[in-house]
C-alpha cells in the first residue's frame, strides 16, 4: 500500500461525512481509502494530455424544458417517503449551525 | 499614531429568478404554498429521479450576463457541490463550478457623497463612480426550508423552496466600504429588475447577500484573512454588519490575535455577529460534473437573440429623458430607479398627459403611499390610461385638487376609472355660476367681521371666506374660482 491514511485524515473525512465510527470501523475505514487512492493512482499512470475531462457518456447537447408547471401537489405521496411526518413536512433530527 | 486600516470587501449576492417553475423540474415556485405541495421526486432528491434544465434559467442567467458586460461561456456545465444537511435532499447541490455560464464582467456604481441622502441618486456631484468586477456567475438551485423545534428536538423541513432557480454573483474583491457595497447592490437590484429576471426583494429573500470582508492596514497590497458574514436582510443591516465586523478585526489585529477564516451569522437585533462554521476548503465539497445534465452549448445566434431583447437599462433612459422631457434630474433619477415607475410615466404620458404633470403625481402622492404601506414601486397596480384620465380631470377643472386626491387614493388601492369615480360618488366640482354665487353672497352675509376685516385690507380674511364657502360647497367648487368671485362681490 503506497497511499496511507492518518487519524487526522479519517477523522476530518468523518466530520464531513458526518460519521461516527468505533475504532474498529475507523482501522477498516483507513484501510479501504488507502487501497481505494492506491488504486485512483493506477490510473494516474495513464497518459491522459490532450483529452478533455468527461462529463457525459452520450455526444448530447441542450435538453431543455420550457418553463411550464407540470407537476401538482403530490405531497401526499411525496410525504410517504419520510421516516416521520408532521405538519405535512419531514421530521428529522435537530439540526442546527 | 494608531494604525490606518482599509476594508476590503466582495460580495456574493443569490438571486431567486422570476420563472413559474424550478430549475429542474416542472414544480411551481409560487410563493406561500403549503409545506412540501410544490414537490415531485426530482426536487426532493428521490433515487432515480432525472433533472432537466430550464431553459428560461439559462435565458436569464445570460442576460444578467451581458448587463454587467461578462463574458459568456459557450460551452458550459453544471457541477455537484456535496455536503450533508437536511435542507439538502440530495445530500448535493447541483451549482457550477468549473464552467460557470458567465465571466469576469463589471458594474459601474455611483457612491453617494458624504451626508447624501438616502434616496437614490442622491447626494450626486458630492459622490463619485467606481468600477466593481464581476468575477462569475453561476446557476443553481435553492435549498429547501428548515424549521427547528427546540421542544421536540427535531428539525422540520419543506421542500417548496429547493430546486427553486438562482444565479450567485460573485464580485471582486473591489469594494472599500459599506457605502459602495450599497451602491453595488443597488446597481444590480435595478439592472436585474429592469431585466425582469428578479424582483430582487431582499426582505423576502429573493436577493441575499453574503459579505466577505477582510482588513489590512492602509496602502498595503495583500490581503489579510477574510470571514464571510450571512444573515444580512435588509441595507441596514448590511450596513451595520460591515462596520460592526471591521471594528471586530481591527480590535483582533490591535491585539496581536489573527482572523479567523470563518462564515459568521449577524445578528441584527444585537447588532453583533458570531461564528456559524469553519469554513470549508473547496476540495471538502468534492466537486465534479453531474453526470445526470448534459452540457449546456450556447449558439452565436442564440447569444445575438439575448442580447437584442436587452432592454433600455437606467442610464439610457436618465440621458434620454433628460433630452425629451422638461423634468428635474431629482424626479428623473426617482422615476427610472425602477422600470415598472419608468414604464408607468412613459405609458401615461404617450396618452397625452403633460410629464410634469405625470411626474407629480409620481413624485408626491404615489411615494407618500408606497412609504406609509412599506410597499415597492414595482406593487404600484393602477393603469397609466386612469392616471392620465385623473390628469385629465383636474386639468379640465371637473374635480379641485383636494378631490383629485381622494380619487387618486381609490385608483391606487383598485384601480378605478376615474371619471366613472367621480360621477358615482358625485364629486364633480359645481360649475353653476348662479348656485356658486349664491353660496358665496350667503358666506359674505353670514360672516361680517372677516368681510369688514378684508374691506380694512387685512387679505388674509379672504382666506377664511374662501374654507367656509368651500365648506358649503363640500368640497366641490375650485377654491381659485371661489377666490376670484369673492374679490368681485366684496369689490
Amino acid at each position: 500500500m503506497a497511499n496511507v491514511i492518518d487519524d487526522a485524515t479519517i477523522e476530518y473525512v468523518s466530520i464531513l461525512a458526518k460519521l461516527e465510527l468505533s475504532g474498529e470501523e475507523r482501522e477498516q475505514a483507513k484501510k479501504d481509502m488507502a487501497n481505494m487512492l492506491d488504486y485512483i493512482d493506477k490510473l494516474g499512470e495513464l497518459d491522459t494530455k490532450g483529452v478533455e475531462p468527461m462529463s457525459h457518456v452520450f455526444p448530447v447537447q441542450n435538453v431543455f424544458r420550457e418553463d411550464e408547471v407540470t407537476n401538482g401537489d403530490a405531497s401526499g405521496q411525496i410525504l410517504a417517503n419520510a421516516p416521520e411526518e408532521r405538519d405535512g413536512m419531514f421530521v428529522v433530527p435537530q439540526t442546527f449551525e | 499614531m494608531a494604525k490606518e486600516y482599509e476594508t476590503v470587501i466582495g460580495l456574493e449576492v443569490h438571486v431567486e429568478l422570476a420563472t413559474k417553475t424550478k430549475i429542474f423540474c416542472g414544480c411551481s415556485t409560487a410563493f406561500g404554498g403549503a409545506p412540501n405541495t410544490h414537490t415531485c421526486p426530482v426536487c426532493t432528491g428521490m433515487p432515480g429521479s432525472l433533472p432537466v434544465l430550464n431553459r428560461q434559467v439559462v435565458e436569464y442567467a445570460m442576460k444578467v450576463g451581458l448587463a454587467t458586460n461578462c463574458h459568456i461561456t459557450q460551452y458550459c456545465k453544471f457541477d455537484r457541490k456535496n455536503y450533508f444537511y437536511p435542507d439538502n435532499p440530495q445530500n448535493y447541490q447541483i451549482s457550477q463550478l468549473y464552467l460557470p455560464i458567465c465571466r469576469d464582467g463589471w458594474v459601474e456604481i455611483e457612491v453617494p457623497g458624504e451626508g447624501g441622502a438616502d434616496l437614490p441618486g442622491a447626494g450626486q456631484g458630492a459622490g463619485y463612480t467606481k468600477k466593481v468586477g464581476i468575477h462569475e456567475i453561476h446557476m443553481e438551485e435553492d435549498a429547501g426550508k428548515l424549521i427547528h423545534d427546540e421542544w421536540e428536538g427535531c428539525s422540520l423541513v419543506d421542500y417548496n423552496r429547493s430546486g427553486v432557480p438562482l444565479i450567485e454573483i460573485v464580485s471582486e474583491p473591489d469594494m472599500r466600504s459599506a457605502q459602495e457595497v450599497i451602491a453595488y447592490l443597488e446597481k444590480l437590484r435595478c439592472t436585474i429588475q429592469y431585466l425582469g429576471a428578479s424582483d430582487c426583494k431582499l426582505q423576502e429573500g429573493s436577493m441575499r447577500a453574503d459579505v466577505n470582508l477582510s482588513v489590512r492596514e492602509a496602502g498595503t497590497e495583500g490581503f489579510g484573512t477574510r470571514t464571510e458574514m450571512k444573515n444580512l436582510n435588509s441595507f441596514r443591516a448590511i450596513a451595520r454588519a460591515i462596520e460592526g465586523e471591521r471594528a471586530r478585526q481591527i480590535d483582533l489585529l490591535e491585539s496581536g490575535e489573527k482572523v479567523v477564516q470563518e462564515t459568521r451569522r449577524w445578528d441584527d437585533a444585537k447588532e453583533t455577529s458570531y461564528a456559524m462554521r469553519s469554513k470549508e476548503d473547496a476540495q471538502d465539497y468534492r466537486y465534479f460534473p453531474d453526470p445526470d445534465l448534459v452540457p449546456v452549448s450556447i449558439s452565436d445566434e442564440w447569444l445575438e437573440k439575448v442580447r437584442e431583447e436587452l432592454p433600455e437599462f437606467r442610464e439610457e433612459k436618465r440621458k434620454r429623458y433628460r433630452e425629451s422631457f422638461d423634468l428635474p434630474d431629482y424626479d428623473i433619477d426617482i422615476i427610472t430607479d425602477s422600470k415598472h415607475m419608468a414604464d408607468l410615466f412613459e405609458e401615461t404620458v404617450a396618452l397625452g398627459a403633460q410629464p410634469k404633470k405625470v411626474s407629480n403625481w409620481l413624485m408626491v402622492e404615489t411615494l407618500r403611499i408606497l412609504k406609509e404601506r412599506e410597499m415597492d414601486a414595482e406593487d404600484i397596480s393602477f393603469s397609466p390610461g386612469h392616471l392620465a384620465a385623473l390628469i385629465e380631470l383636474t386639468e379640465k377643472k371637473v374635480i379641485n385638487s383636494t378631490v383629485a386626491k381622494e380619487v387618486f387614493e381609490a385608483m391606487f388601492d383598485r384601480d378605478v376609472d376615474p371619471a366613472a369615480y367621480v360621477e358615482e360618488k358625485g364629486l364633480k366640482t359645481v360649475n353653476d355660476e348662479g348656485a356658486l354665487r349664491k353660496t358665496v353672497e350667503e358666506v359674505i352675509a353670514a360672516n361680517p367681521q372677516s368681510v369688514e376685516d378684508y374691506r380694512n385690507g387685512k387679505e388674509k380674511a379672504i382666506g377664511f371666506l374662501v374654507g367656509q364657502t368651500m365648506k358649503a360647497m363640500q368640497g366641490k367648487a375650485d377654491p381659485a374660482g371661489v377666490n376670484r368671485l369673492l374679490k368681485e362681490l366684496l369689490g
